[in-house]
């Protein structure tokens, strides 16, 4: 199996200090755990009153930080920090797209550092449905022009008002780590999109995946993924959190498997989030949510848990020991669940309620870290 | 002319509440922004979208009357204020 990574990223790390970059609809904090993972620590905000969607730690360097927020009068940007967020400065050229094309980002919403092989070079995805690179660290953004003057980007995605209720969006930017050139993305809506080129060229890879919601239930494109994961050590195997159930594809296939099927139907198979365990490509962690009739979004009946399955998807376990057993109606969404590198693995998600839960044992037992920030749109270990 | 920045956008300006430019007569509400972007940098597009729009909960006020549009001529004009619209409760 080639794996594309060094024997280092096979092996858990030793214990040292997790931090936690917490993006909210009102600002960035951060909240850092000693050693044990015991004992945390909240420090913020930075980037008050600031919408941020995303903030991501560069694992190149390991002091790259951005940040993607936009206030709300006025437009997106990026904030950029070289010293793991001691001070930030913004991108002289944050992601935008090209003048005449008639086309103007709301909000830049997912940042993906790029190939370990090419520093420097950073992914966005936004909304509306829009994919950027830079080369210099976040300075300025280019959009990839494969994918945004793309022929069928508007057969594709639909128009820009179409689309999730807080506007249309690109996200889960996936780099190969054998091979910089091979990308996959996701959107929603539009589906999961291959490509072998650096995004000169895209191609649909939804085949197996339902839109309930399409007048042709397996339509080529048109598909609502809502986190899509490939793992890092077996970058052959992907999973992904969808509008309509959760799926397994191992390449060179390209027929995805509804891995959901096996979820308790009293809980369904829609969720936000995804997180594989960083060393074992068969775990892998959900967090459902109610998306029956009005799609209220909320924990199913106020019971709020994780599932994880460690057999690829085959069978999945209940994780709510230390969640509220009852009227916490709350979700999670799907940049706001993470899990560290640890020999146990640590698995923390933030909530639209502000408040943020972590288990130092693989979910087995959660622990509310914080409570009392403002509803949190992504959590990323670092 | 006088620019009156809004609290929203004094990060740009070090603080600044007014800022003081000198334009030409011929000077339209795009140059004056444009001048402002070339003095603080990222300024003009928190405020303009990519395709040269004002963004929707941003108004312009030359000498008090409201400019819906950035050829509207601003060169002899005393005073700019940029406004943050109330667009919520």
């Amino acid at each position: 199996m080639a794996t594309g990574k060094s024997k280092s990223a096979r092996v858990a790390r030793p214990a040292r200090k997790t931090t936690l970059l917490i993006a909210t609809r009102k600002g960035l904090w951060t909240l850092t755990g000693d050693a044990t993972r015991r004992n945390f620590k909240i420090e913020g905000p930075n980037f008050l009153g600031n919408v941020v969607h995303h903030a991501m730690l560069d694992p190149r360097d390991g002091k790259t930080l951005l940040a993607a927020a936009r206030t709300g009068h006025l437009g997106p940007t990026v904030f950029r920090s070289t010293d793991r967020g001691r001070t930030w400065k913004e991108a002289a050229a944050p992601p935008a797209f090209e003048p005449g094309s008639g086309r103007t980002v709301d909000h830049t919403f997912w940042l993906a550092p790029g190939h370990a092989s090419e520093p420097g070079v950073w992914y966005a995805g936004t909304s509306p449905q829009g994919l950027f690179r830079s080369t210099d660290g976040g300075v300025t953004w280019s959009g990839v022009a494969g994918f945004n003057a793309h022929p069928n980007r508007k057969a594709w995605c639909g128009g820009d008002q179409d689309g999730t209720p807080d506007g249309p969006k690109l996200h889960s930017i996936l780099i190969d780590p054998r091979d910089p050139k091979h990308m996959y993305i996701a959107m929603s809506s539009g589906g999961i999109f291959e490509s072998t080129d650096r995004g000169a060229d895209w191609k649909p890879l939804n085949h197996g995946v339902r839109a309930d919601f399409l007048p042709d239930p397996n339509a080529e494109f048109g598909h609502d993924p809502h986190c899509l994961r490939l793992h890092p050590l077996l970058p052959d195997r992907l999973y992904h959190q969808n509008h309509c159930g959760i799926y397994r594809l191992d390449r060179p296939g390209d027929r995805w498997t509804d891995i959901g099927v096996s979820m308790p139907k009293s809980v369904g198979s829609i969720g936000f989030p995804m997180v594989l365990h960083p060393r074992d490509p068969d775990t892998l962690w959900v967090f459902p949510m109610d998306g029956t009739s009005v799609w209220p979004r909320v924990s199913p009946g106020g019971k709020p848990a994780a599932y994880r399955s460690v057999n690829g998807g085959k069978t999945w376990q209940r994780q709510a020991t230390g969640l509220p057993k009852a009227q916490a109606w709350w979700t999670v969404k799907r940049q706001a669940m993470t899990a560290d590198s640890a020999a146990t693995v640590g698995v923390c998600f933030g909530t639209t309620s502000g408040e943020v839960w972590g288990s130092r044992d693989e979910g087995r037992a959660w622990k509310c870290l914080a409570r009392n920030l403002p509803h949190i749109y992504a959590v990323e270990a670092c | 002319m006088q620019v009156r920045i809004p609290g929203l956008l004094r990060s740009y300006t070090n603080g600044a509440e007014t800022v003081t430019l000198e334009l030409s007569g011929e000077a339209s509400l795009a140059d004056v922004l444009g001048d402002l972007d070339d003095r603080f940098p990222g300024f003009k597009f928190r405020i303009v979208d990519e395709q040269g729009a004002m963004r929707p909960h941003i108004r312009f006020f030359l000498d008090g009357v409201q400019a819906r549009d950035l050829a509207t001529p601003a060169g002899r004009s005393a005073e700019l204020m940029i406004v943050g619209a109330l667009s919520g409760g």
